[in-house]
């Protein structure tokens, strides 16, 4: 087991970090930039290093300073958390080259799995269903109509090196085609240094489902079942629950077993995430993986009993998965709910500004994975998210009435947030009976 | 690309261009950069005794030994410049702009670049730090008197951390 671990993130996957190498009685090394200066779980880690100002650039995306100070700090290893550098390719080889533990992926399948290319071809390759569209990139506007025509309308025209629903454009018909096409390559060109586009038919009103698969380093990999992200606002995740509620036992299996083939097939090793689009005849289809921790992981860890974050650590240190499969339960439902300092009544504008007052919720089912307090100042530099509430009771409605209950109690004043969308998505009748799709969110709030 | 502007291929290439031609220093002052914390330099000496060897981002080699290059390896500084504007009166705080380690001195024999009561102007190197085996020359950036050095020689420094106080003055 590693003696010390440098957390390259901040926020609450910082503390959720901090707080799984405490457990595992290893030392925790936050590094932190200015603006995050006040942050309480700087108290918590053995050691808390500046590595820089509030621009992410200079500080959390800053590989030099980072690894500078993992090398101060005498760490065995990094974790990069979600975002920032953790599917950085760069950063893995540089933490490789300095004797410096990656808790992550091996490079070759970040590399693999991060080119959404080169994914669904794998995808085909390991039998898994993709979306219909192109096998390759896409040279020119005529080969992209000639196959749009071929699929058929409407299509969604993606960047390769994409993800998160950047450099994505919808296109309804050959004339908006062209333009669609210029405009997704250049902003792939500008965010990622690759212009490279693919095609997808776009699948009408899916359900947007996710399977977390860990692998260790002698190629045994399990699932801990899926996770229902359907509920999305400009392809940000809002609320996150497993199981899937449309799902059954066979379904299910079915999917778990594509993820694995997946993971298996890129070898890849610790923490992934399989996505999938479900269509209304509840066929599911491959789009991308991700070779991290995800923000949603709480939703697995209460339905599993599991703890992700340990086993991240375990896996990185060597140690193999002693579970068969079989011992991998899930058990009553679980949802989590992102809380945002945004206003839906502005559009969901960045709230700014001082929290003067803070209580969280609690009591029987509720978890709050959050690191903010009475007193603190939302930054303007990084992600909106400034907490997850996650419920798990023994059935969805009893999950769905205790985040009620929950969310009504969360006292964050005076910014506004997304609270109330959160109690709206849940009230709603659609969203009880299940019959919502990833255009649910924009279509009623 | 390196820290502070410093292109990591114009380095290299100054390198084999002073192997080549058997140079022992180079001084090059960078214009034309976008230069983000003040004037920036590449100050590279050639020395015989043994060094760390010149590694930017990425770095080949482990991370826990300073690898001696042997002879001929360049010891390539990049000024990092140090904040603080001289205001009469007050305090001016020389800070870190990188994560490093801080030395005092120049090679562990020789007597320390600054100490209390040593007279600065914004040119003099004060410290080094080094970060990931690259040896970077901190400046004053300011004109006085050193009242405080703030870190011990081999203590591990953070960004923003105090190196020294300075009280301003001719």
């Amino acid at each position: 087991m590693f003696s010390r671990i440098l957390i390259a993130n901040r926020g609450e996957i910082a503390l959720r970090i901090i707080r799984a190498c405490h457990e595992l009685g290893v030392g925790a090394v936050v590094v932190y930039s200015e603006a995050d200066r006040d942050a309480p779980y700087l108290q918590f880690a053995d050691e808390a290093i500046c590595i820089g100002p509030a621009e992410p650039a200079e500080s959390y995306l800053n590989i030099p300073h980072i690894i500078s100070a993992a090398e101060i700090a005498d760490v065995d290893a990094i974790h990069p958390g979600y975002g920032f550098l953790a599917e950085n390719i760069n950063f893995a080889r540089i933490c490789q080259d300095c004797g410096i533990d990656f808790i992550g992926p091996p490079i070759e399948a970040m590399q693999l799995l991060g080119d959404k290319i080169e994914a669904r071809k794998l995808a085909r390759e390991a039998r898994v269903p993709v979306v219909a569209g192109s096998e390759n990139s896409l040279e020119n506007e005529s080969e992209a109509l000639k196959l749009a025509e071929k699929v058929g309308y409407p299509v969604m025209i993606k960047a390769a090196a994409g993800s998160g629903g950047r450099a994505t454009r919808v296109v309804h018909n050959d004339v908006g085609l062209s333009s669609a096409f210029s405009e997704v390559r250049a902003e792939a060109e500008a965010a990622f240094s690759d212009p490279r586009v693919y095609l997808e038919k776009l699948i009408v009103e899916p359900r947007y489902v996710e399977v977390q698969v860990m692998a260790d380093k002698a190629g045994n990999a399990v699932h801990f079942y899926e996770r229902d992200c359907t509920i999305q606002r400009q392809y940000q995740k809002m609320i996150e629950e497993s199981p899937c509620p449309v799902l059954d036992e066979r379904g299910r299996e079915e999917l778990c077993r594509a993820a694995l083939k997946i993971v298996k097939k890129a070898k890849c090793v610790n923490a992934a995430t399989v996505e999938f689009l479900l269509d209304k005849d509840k066929k599911f289809y491959f789009i991308e993986a991700n070779t991290r921790i995800q923000a949603e992981h709480p939703v697995t860890e209460m339905v599993t009993g599991q703890d992700l974050i340990k086993w991240q650590i375990k896996i990185a240190a060597g140690e193999t998965i002693e579970l068969s499969q079989r011992e991998i339960k899930h058990s009553g439902a679980a949802i989590q709910c992102r809380i945002k300092a945004e206003d839906p009544a502005n559009d969901f504008k960045l709230s700014d500004g001082t929290i003067t007052r803070y209580i969280p919720p609690g009591g029987p089912g509720v978890r709050v994975d959050s690191y903010i307090y009475q007193g603190w100042t939302v930054p303007k530099d990084y992600d909106s998210m400034i907490a997850k509430v996650i419920v798990h009771q023994k059935t969805r409605e009893q999950a769905i009435n205790t985040m009620k209950r929950a969310l009504s109690e969360f006292v964050i004043e005076p910014t506004p947030t997304t609270i109330p969308v959160c109690l709206d998505i849940l009230s709603h009748n659609l969203f009880a009976k299940n019959k919502i799709d990833t255009g649910f969110v924009e279509r009623n709030f | 690309m390196a820290q502070n502007g410093a292109d990591l291929q114009t380095i290299k290439k100054l390198i084999e261009i002073m192997r080549e031609n058997d140079l022992l220093e180079v001084d090059i002052k960078l214009v034309g950069v976008e230069v983000k914390h003040g004037n920036e330099k590449i100050l590279l000496k050639r020395s015989q005794s043994l060094g760390p060897t010149v590694n930017v981002v990425p770095m080949a080699g482990g991370k826990t030994s300073s690898a001696p290059a042997g002879p001929g390896a360049a010891k390539v500084s990049v000024q990092s410049t140090a904040s603080g504007s001289p205001q009469a009166g007050n305090i001016v705080e020389i800070k870190s702009r990188i994560v490093g380690t801080f030395y005092a001195q120049p090679s562990p024999e020789s007597p320390p670049f600054v100490e209390i009561g040593s007279n600065v102007t914004p040119q003099k190197v004060v410290c080094i730090i080094e970060a990931m085996k690259v040896m970077n020359e901190v400046r004053a950036e300011t004109t006085g008197t050193i009242a405080e050095v703030m870190v011990a020689n081999g203590q591990s420094v953070e960004y923003g951390q105090v190196l020294f106080k300075v009280k301003p003055g001719r």
